[in-house]
């Protein structure tokens, strides 16, 4: 409210990896074409690196005349933004090149989508909500589509492309409904409007539309309908990327916004929450189980957490924000480590895609296949493995906020879900082998073992995540 | 008779829905898609211009004009999806949108 600074050096990452990412874009023009692309990859990955840098050691603050904060909450998704940014990236490169995708420009528009994932979690007015907002979307719908010449890249491209606008459609509507209704699209302004109690119907409406458009983004039943296709159609790496920082970068937000601006209202908004977590948890763990394509089943696999995370918001509470920045972190290291794997399934130059691919893997590779069940099982969330753990915080904080059916819901369809992650451990170990893959990445190797160690590692230092989470949580709610 | 916020409001509400309908109910072609998206945008300019007027206060003009420019951005991008699509597929009908089942 009476922030009347402009303090940039609040957004000094931002900035940064802003000018960064046209730096290389001007590197990648006149370094020619597509030779250029593995350094500018590297290039971005260093940016990345030092935003985070920068993001850690800033002195944070209200900016822009309070458009932007870079609060504790903010840093925490910006480094678990950033991290999973990097390691798209580290992930796309010898993709690329094997599969002749290597446009320096991807790096580019993966830096830029970073940017914008960065500006939104710290958006605390509509207007840069939206622009942040956008600035992802723009630059991820071409990501999608980034295999031109391929007709199942570009129709996930229009698909996200279509629905993505849907989506950004509602969110708006939702928001000049809000604005007209309160006067204000400050999020300090609106909170101090909610406080005093009674909400006009208008404002309901924008709220409902709001919500709409943030569940499209973050993929939550009923708005979900574009993800399989989406994971399916775009390239794997691509793929990897959307099912991390994006993800991140919208559960943050969406959190922001509920926590913020509509704290005073957790009573109108907490049944909406908790429907929309129910269902995503549902279809999360039933539509999945008659998937073949490990990609699909990745994408309601994603659509499944969400619903988990989301059981954290509508508790409404400070344990409940705290339960699913842990989650959120959790998720990243366990997603990133089970695209690795499926990066690695290669065969005779090509990648195969269904889960018989991965048929007595732990004869031919038994590593890789040791390294998968440990991942499927934290997936599953079986203790004393992290996954487990980021299911605890968060129906914990369902339970003490009283919602214990909405926990309990949340446990079955934990147990259902199990199953289609213990068959890939099955097909995996008791299968007739198949053909070998091929050999994988040195880089592949390095981020599936070290995401294998923090998942069970996570049971003797989980510290260092919920002692940050805790203090992201509690600069939300303000003290 | 005079018009008041309300009659802004409901115009709005109104292209809104076309847009949204438009996007669901076409089977034709993908350029309608992409019309319908700019319309359900224009809607919500109109709510933020009312709006704007009606308060007495600037903040939903400048909305406003962010709205339109990254419209503009929104079709850019959009239509370069749809050529690149078109040379794949050869077809930009809603219903040969299917390669992926869903």
């Amino acid at each position: 409210m009476g922030d009347t600074m402009l303090n940039l050096w609040a957004a000094l990452p931002e900035m940064f990896l802003a000018v960064a990412a046209l730096a290389l874009l001007m590197f990648g023009v006149f370094a020619g074409k597509d030779k250029a692309f593995r350094t500018v990859s590297w290039a971005a990955v260093v940016a990345m690196l030092v935003t985070a840098f920068l993001v850690i050691m800033g002195q944070g603050g209200p900016a822009f005349f309070g458009q932007f904060v870079a609060d504790p909450f903010a840093q925490f998704c910006k480094v678990l933004i950033l991290t999973g940014s990097a390691l798209g990236i580290i992930m796309s490169i010898r993709y690329a090149e094997r599969e002749r995708m290597a446009r320096f420009e991807f790096p580019i528009l993966i830096t830029l989508a970073t940017v914008g994932m960065m500006a939104m979690v710290s958006a605390t007015d509509m207007l840069s909500l939206y622009l942040g907002l956008e600035l992802q979307s723009l630059a991820l719908y071409v990501v999608a589509a980034i295999r031109r010449d391929t007709v199942r890249a570009t129709e996930s491209g229009l698909k996200y492309f279509v629905l993505g606008s849907i989506a950004s459609g509602m969110l708006l509507y939702g928001m000049s409904m809000v604005y007209g209704f309160t006067g204000t699209t400050n999020f300090a302004v609106l909170a101090g409007v909610m406080a005093e109690g009674s909400l006009s119907v208008g404002t309901l409406v924008g709220l409902a539309f709001m919500f709409a458009g943030l569940c499209f983004k973050v993929s939550a039943v009923p708005f979900h309908m574009w993800t399989p296709d989406v994971y399916e159609g775009a390239p794997t790496p691509v793929t990897a990327f959307f099912a991390v920082a994006p993800k991140i970068a919208g559960l943050a937000l969406f959190v922001r916004v509920a926590m913020g601006p509509f704290a005073g209202v957790v009573a109108d908004w907490q049944q909406i929450i908790v429907l929309i977590s129910i269902l995503s948890m549902l279809v999360g763990a039933f539509a999945a189980l008659r998937q073949e394509n490990i990609k699909r089943l990745m994408a309601y696999s994603s659509i499944g957490h969400v619903g988990f995370a989301l059981v954290g918001l509508a508790a409404g509470t400070q344990d409940g924000v705290q339960a699913i920045l842990v989650y959120l972190g959790i998720y990243l290291v366990m997603n990133i480590g089970t695209f690795a794997v499926i990066l690695c399934m290669r065969r005779n130059e090509r990648m195969v895609e269904d889960i018989v691919d991965l048929s007595g893997l732990a004869k031919t590779k038994p590593m890789m296949a040791a390294v998968t069940a440990i991942l499927m099982f934290s997936m599953a969330g079986i203790p004393p493995l992290a996954g487990f753990f980021g299911k605890f915080y968060v129906f914990k904080a369902a339970v003490d906020s009283g919602l214990i059916t909405l926990a309990v819901i949340g446990l079955v369809t934990s147990v259902v879900s199990a199953y289609y992650y213990l068959r890939i451990i099955k097909v995996m170990y008791f299968d007739e082998p198949v053909e070998d893959f091929d050999r994988n990445g040195t880089e592949m190797n390095v981020i599936m073992a070290v995401a294998t160690i923090v998942m069970l590692a996570f049971v003797f230092f989980p510290n260092p995540l919920t002692d940050s989470a805790a203090v992201a949580a509690a600069a939300l709610f303000g003290n | 008779m005079d018009i008041g916020l309300a009659h802004y409001l409901t115009v709005a509400a109104i292209l809104f829905t076309l847009g949204i309908f438009g996007i669901f109910m076409n089977r034709k072609n993908v350029i309608i898609i992409m019309m319908s998206i700019e319309l359900m945008l224009l809607a919500v300019n109109i709510n933020f211009v009312a709006f704007s007027a009606f308060l007495g206060d600037l903040v939903g003009q400048v909305f406003t004009i962010f709205v339109l420019t990254v419209a503009a951005a929104e079709a850019a991008i959009g239509l370069a999806i749809l050529v690149v699509y078109f040379r794949n597929r050869g077809t930009i009908a809603v219903e040969d949108i299917n390669m992926m089942k869903g």
